[in-house]
């Protein structure tokens, strides 16, 4: 589904490298978790992904089901089936959420073709969706993640996700700022999401999510490259020994 | 030596003193109307257009932004659609009242009718000499509407002034009473019909009576080609509430004057403005605020979105009288400028004579966030919807201040609208 190949990146700004050939296949029905100390290029990796130009690919190309998407722009990539859960989800003033959920399914059913969603239909699929996490609808009420705290932000991303139905899903550090509790929701709404047909795609710095959303394989991101990749129990070892000894290895 | 050699009139200079030869034998007056409207015109012609060297016109310096006059003449136009469904309508078309089928309550008469009896001549004054917008509505006012909202009328219907034009020279006046403990919902809308360019004017005198609560719009929709001078006059009673929107969402060269004298303690003022500004247009907002009285409160936000090579202005000045304690007042001026040639000039001014007061003012000017873009962007939302979304946002928050729903929708589709075409 996904196959990142020799990848450069850079920032597009001041020139500096940060992803230096990275290669990733992550199959259908998959999920892989994305390790490394901070630093390492994982955040990059996925705003490149969804296609912030803030970033530049200098060489390589990342297939999506077999198709190179460095030429799309975000909404391209979106409608297309890419979906990234953002580390700090951005406060939009201004902009209900609802109003937003609504145009986001609407124009990504527009871009592939698909009859938009009746008004009834829209509202009923939210509701289905914000209570299996636990989302309050007044929260939905407010502009689009402004006052929201950590927590309601992380599973407003998850609601996104789950209501724009991606093939494939990026989450970037998902786990950071959440309470045990909150986690679970979040790790849940996430598990709901794994199918034969989608792939997701967890990054992250620590272990603890891992335990909540398990993965197919994991894969050691260091200095903008895969060194390492292995079954689920390579996070246990990363855990237990940190990435010194990987790096070691690899060096 | 120094010789001052009389300046020679601009084009549109000229064609102002021509257009009130032509159109003086049959504006309506009284002797004393008469005399007034030449004495105001002979000002214009001894100062000329005011130019940048005025304070109050600093940034738009008419003598060079006005060059030509549209001439009188205009194609008919008829009434439009509401903005809000079931408004009680007053029409103005091409400067003229149309007798209303129903006023609701409210007691109307035209204002021709008060120039001919003479009872508008109180009002035909102009505030100080950098008042060109005054002078030229006294000068030439052929009609408009005298309103009285009578004291405890309360309707939830908004009334809706409809100023239509069709091209030429349009000047009318709006002198309104609102009762005491009246609350009412007024919109003062200029929209134009047709293409031919048009030379506009419109004062509209406001004073509120004690305890009344008022909802005051002005939604300025006009022609591409047309200039708009427009001037509030307002004064607040003792006790008294008014909610004040200004929308340009049209015109080539506009100015409004917002002249407002807080002189009821305990009364509050709201301004909004919104001004959605593209193409080579130049759209300038100036008020004058004078808190005059003690425990007075009011609020100003402006909003403004800059595409193309539009340029736009605020100049607010907030004056606290002497003795006037207790003042609260606050300021804020957000401009998104959206293209490299787009031009706003923001102009706080504070003059404050008491010395027990909270006062502040702010202003901002930027581009549209990226991260914020990128976000919606991720979401499937093309750049040019997200885009519009985010304007949309900027100035909706404004309109989302008014608790009548109604009244918000009618305004955000005015927005989108407008969105729509220049976005």
């Amino acid at each position: 589904m996904l196959e990142i190949k020799n990848l450069h990146a850079r920032i597009a700004e001041d020139g500096t490298e940060i992803i230096r050939g990275l290669n990733l296949t992550v199959n259908k029905g998959e999920v892989a978790a994305i390790m490394g100390p901070n630093g390492s290029g994982k955040s990059t990796l996925s705003y490149i992904l969804a296609g912030r130009d803030d970033y530049e690919v200098t060489d390589g190309d990342i297939l999506f089901n077999g198709e190179s998407i460095l030429e799309l722009d975000p909404a391209e990539r979106a409608s297309k089936g890419l979906f990234l859960a953002f580390q700090y989800p951005v406060e939009i003033p201004g902009v209900a959420t609802m109003q937003f959920l609504k145009v986001a399914m609407n124009e990504q059913r527009k871009a592939r073709g698909e009859a938009e969603l009746t008004t009834p239909d829209f509202i009923r699929r939210v509701k289905a969706s914000a209570a299996e996490l636990q989302i309050d609808m007044d929260m939905l009420k407010r502009p689009l993640n402004v006052g929201f705290s950590g927590g309601e932000k992380k599973r407003a991303e998850i609601l996104q996700m789950s209501l724009l139905e991606p093939s494939l899903c990026v989450l970037d550090e998902t786990d950071s700022g959440l309470d045990i509790d909150a986690l679970k929701i979040v790790a849940d709404g996430v598990n709901a999401l794994r199918s034969p047909d989608r792939a997701i795609v967890v990054i992250t710095h620590y272990q603890r999510l891992l335990d909540y959303i398990v993965p197919d394989q994991v894969h050691v991101l260091y200095k903008g490259q895969i060194i390492k990749s292995g079954p689920k129990e390579l996070a246990h070892d990363l855990e237990a020994n940190g990435y010194a000894e990987i790096i070691g290895e690899a060096a | 030596m120094n010789i001052q050699a009389p300046i020679k009139p601009t084009n549109a200079e000229q064609a102002l003193m021509d257009a009130f030869g032509q159109a003086v034998g049959s504006l309506p007056g009284d002797a004393a109307v008469t005399t007034q409207r030449s004495t105001l015109l002979r000002a214009i012609k001894e100062a000329g257009l005011p130019t940048r060297r005025r304070e109050s016109w600093h940034y738009t310096d008419l003598r060079s932004l006005l060059r030509t006059i549209p001439a009188p003449g205009s194609t008919s136009v008829k009434s439009v659609a509401p903005i809000v469904d079931g408004s009680i309508i007053l029409a103005l078309l091409n400067g003229e009242a149309v007798k209303p089928a129903n006023t609701g309550g409210v007691n109307v008469k035209s204002f021709a009718e008060s120039l001919s009896d003479g009872s508008a001549l109180k009002g035909l004054t102009v505030r100080d000499d950098d008042d060109f917008t005054g002078r030229l509505n006294g000068s030439f006012v052929r009609d408009g509407f005298v309103l009285d909202f009578p004291d405890g009328f309360d309707s939830e219907k908004p009334v809706e002034i409809q100023s239509v034009q069709g091209g030429g020279q349009n000047h009318s006046r709006i002198p309104v009473r609102f009762g005491r403990s009246a609350k009412a919902t007024v919109i003062e809308r200029h929209v134009a019909q047709g293409e031919a360019a048009a030379l506009i004017s419109s004062v509209s005198d406001i004073t509120l009576g004690e305890g009344s609560e008022v909802t005051w719009i002005v939604m300025q929709q006009q022609g591409k080609d047309d200039t708009h001078f427009g001037q509030l006059r307002i004064k607040l009673g003792k006790a008294s509430r008014l909610q004040l929107y200004v929308i340009n969402a049209g015109g080539r060269l506009v100015r409004q004057d917002l002249y407002i004298d807080v002189d009821g303690e305990h009364s509050e003022l709201t301004l909004r403005g919104i001004n959605l500004l593209g193409g080579d247009t130049h759209t300038d907002v100036t008020l004058v605020l004078g808190h005059n009285v003690e425990n007075t409160n009011s609020t100003e936000i402006m909003r403004n979105v800059v595409f193309d090579r539009a340029k736009g202005v605020f100049q607010g000045q907030i004056r606290v009288a002497p003795g006037a304690q207790k003042t609260d007042a606050k300021m804020s001026c957000n401009t998104l400028l959206l293209s490299d040639e787009a031009d706003f000039s923001a102009k706080p001014e504070l003059e404050i004579f008491a010395d027990d007061v909270v006062c502040g003012h702010g202003a901002t000017v930027a581009d549209i966030d990226a991260t914020h873009l990128f976000y919606l962007e991720s979401r499937g939302i093309p750049e040019k919807q997200a885009r519009a979304l985010l304007v949309q946002a900027f100035v909706q928050e404004t309109v989302e201040e008014l608790e009548d729903e109604v009244l918000v929708e009618a305004l955000e589709g005015v927005i989108t609208d407008w969105l729509e075409k220049h976005g």
